[in-house]
């Protein structure tokens, strides 16, 4: 049996766990999966193939709480003995499943594209962002891995679906970490991560007035701006709009790259767009390899033409 | 306040990443070492707490004798002193990791209240040495954490979640794992390399126990071959762009 731990944030259940209960289903016909406080979830887990949906309970679980839902995790473990557990390679998945690891002093394999059960299990994982892939087993008798957001699509298989709670024991310790306040409002216009056109700006850019011309493209396309590292280590855009290994990872319809290298730790973040456009002075820059357009030429220049023509378009 | 910042030297890799013949590793020959970007916030990070609240921070780097360029580098930032958990070289898996850096607090036998460490290192990451260490260490941990503060004694720490912020409090002694954005790392100044000189830099041998992940080998995903179509910098150009937004319907 495979134990898959669902990511629900407010009732909401998180796409890539109904990708880690397809992959699944392709390891093992008895898939069950596990969430903390919170049985909303359960149709939707039922609808990708879980047999049985786990519920734990504790008055403590009102909100996202990382060891304590491992506690629970752990606990369900000891009772099921299932031969792996898996969840989403999210920053919850991750992080509730490396307590899960610590509490049993049992290797955890992060971020897998493929997984093959035996004795050992043998694992691909994506290292540097995804630029690299490790091929790996994993010497245990219960694997535990996150399996990496998009290493699979989606498909919905009927499955019971039966909820079954049970009583998590946790202690303060347990439930010392956990989210006391949300700031900053839900989202209104488009983030960086769900947007259908990201428009965005590099060192090439030469500074930050230069931006308004890629916010106004951005409008213009119902997009968003993004930047790389350069540009927000030297402080012309927030954090928020980095793309790449350690900034936000998308893959939107149209990606335009202006006056951007394509260093692979940026190419992490932005290569499974549907379209790339860059905008490069150096035509043997690696974003110009991989790009559907590329324009070699200076930003500065190209950028107000293309505006204009766009303007145009859109109100014609 | 004391604090303790784990750090990881890693390669600095370019446009291509290139694998020693046998594949299992990253050819490094010709590649230059920097600090895992993530770490860089976390020193910046320990090096402003000091400031504001007093105390010292300590670096400790678990690897090959040559992690003293990174730790170096950062004791210029203004860290005070710093430990090499030395090992052979091999890759430790993530368990290994965190015992190693275990056994080298341990030694080293000064109480922090604070540890910082990456959320994930560049190169493996794993996502777990932070929260393992924490269990091993008995403290509570957050990560992921891209604001911090603390008053009186409670880290206040600010997870992003899309464009909303989540706020954990925990009571030091704890751990916590930051990432990228989290500040904006300084550069070392000439005076605060000449200081870094004469700051110590202890080592304790750990030894790495048998990996439970033992890594095969490594593959370069194969890149998915492109048409590119190249355009001039003209309003022929802009003309062409504007007719392939269209076609894919982001432009009415
Ligand atoms: C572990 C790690 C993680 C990282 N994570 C990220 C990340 O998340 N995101 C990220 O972006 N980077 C990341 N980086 C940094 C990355 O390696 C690069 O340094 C960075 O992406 C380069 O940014 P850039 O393309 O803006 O600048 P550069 O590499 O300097 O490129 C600037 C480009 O602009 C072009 N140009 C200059 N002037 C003009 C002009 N007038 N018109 C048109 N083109 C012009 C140049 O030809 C050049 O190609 C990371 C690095 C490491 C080591």
């Amino acid at each position: 049996m495979i134990l898959v731990l669902l990511d629900v944030d407010r009732d909401a259940l998180d796409p890539v766990s109904l990708q880690v209960l397809t992959l699944s289903r392709g390891l093992d016909p008895d898939v069950q999966a596990v969430v903390a406080g919170d049985a909303s979830v359960a149709a939707e887990a039922a609808a990708h193939g879980a047999g049985v949906v786990h519920v734990a309970e504790h008055p403590g679980l009102t909100d996202y709480a990382p060891r304590a839902t491992a506690k629970a995790v752990v606990q369900l473990i000891a009772s099921l003995s299932p031969a792996a557990v898996l969840a989403g390679g999210t920053p919850r998945g991750n992080e509730v499943m490396a307590h899960v690891a610590a509490f049993l002093d049992a290797p955890l394999a992060t971020d897998c594209t493929s997984i093959t059960m035996g004795a050992p299990f043998e694992v691909t994982r994506a290292r540097w962002g995804g630029n690299l892939l490790e091929e790996s087993s994993v010497t245990a008798s219960m694997l535990l891995a996150t399996i990496q957001p998009h290493a699979v699509a989606a498909e919905p298989s009927a499955a019971a679906g039966t909820v079954q709670a049970f009583t998590a024991d946790l202690d303060d310790a347990d439930l010392a970490v956990r989210i006391v306040e949300r700031t900053g409002a839900a989202a209104t216009g488009v983030t960086l991560a769900e947007a259908r056109v990201v428009v965005s700006g590099g060192r090439g850019m030469g500074g930050s007035e230069p931006f308004a011309m890629l916010d106004d493209l951005a409008a213009l396309l119902g997009g968003t701006v993004g930047c790389s590292r350069v540009v927000t280590s030297e402080g012309w855009r927030p954090h928020s709009e980095q793309v790449g290994q350690t900034g936000t990872k998308v893959a939107p319809d149209l990606y335009v790259a202006c006056g951007i290298s394509g260093a692979t730790q940026h190419l992490a973040g932005c290569k499974n767009s549907k379209m790339i456009v860059a905008i490069n002075t150096d035509g043997q820059a690696p974003i110009m390899q991989i790009a559907d357009y590329a324009v070699v030429g200076d930003v500065h220049a190209f950028l107000p033409l293309l505006l204009a023509q766009a303007r145009a378009a859109s109100a014609g | 306040m004391e604090i303790l910042v784990c750090i990881k030297r890693v390669p600095m890799v370019g446009a291509a990443l290139i694998l020693t013949d046998d594949g299992t590793e990253l050819d490094t020959r010709r590649l230059g070492f920097q600090l895992s970007p993530h770490e860089e916030n976390a020193v910046e990070a320990a090096v402003q707490l000091v400031e504001k609240h007093g105390g010292s921070v300590t670096l400790l780097a678990m690897g090959t004798a040559e992690s003293e360029e990174q730790l170096r580098e950062q004791l210029a930032i203004g860290a005070d002193r710093a430990i090499i958990a030395l090992t052979d070289g091999s890759e430790p898996d993530p368990q290994a990791t965190a015992a190693g850096l275990l056994e080298a607090i341990r030694a080293d036998g000064a109480p922090f209240d604070l540890v910082l460490l990456g959320s994930e290192s560049a190169d493996v990451a794993g996502y777990q040495t932070g929260i393992r260490l924490a269990h091993a260490l008995g403290l509570p941990v957050v990560t992921n954490v891209k604001g911090l503060s603390i008053t009186d004694g409670v880290a206040r720490c600010e997870r992003a979640v899309g464009s909303e912020r989540e706020v954990y409090e925990v009571p030091l002694p704890a751990v916590i794992t930051v990432r990228d954005g989290l500040n904006i790392p300084r550069y070392p100044s000439v005076p605060g390399r000449i200081k870094a000189r004469k700051k110590p830099v202890t080592t304790h041998e750990v030894t790495i126990g048998a990996p439970r992940i033992v890594k095969h080998r490594l593959v370069v995903p194969p890149a998915t071959a492109k048409g590119t179509t190249v355009l001039e910098p003209n309003a022929e150009g802009a003309a062409a762009l504007v007719e392939a937004f269209r076609e894919i319907g982001v432009l009415s």
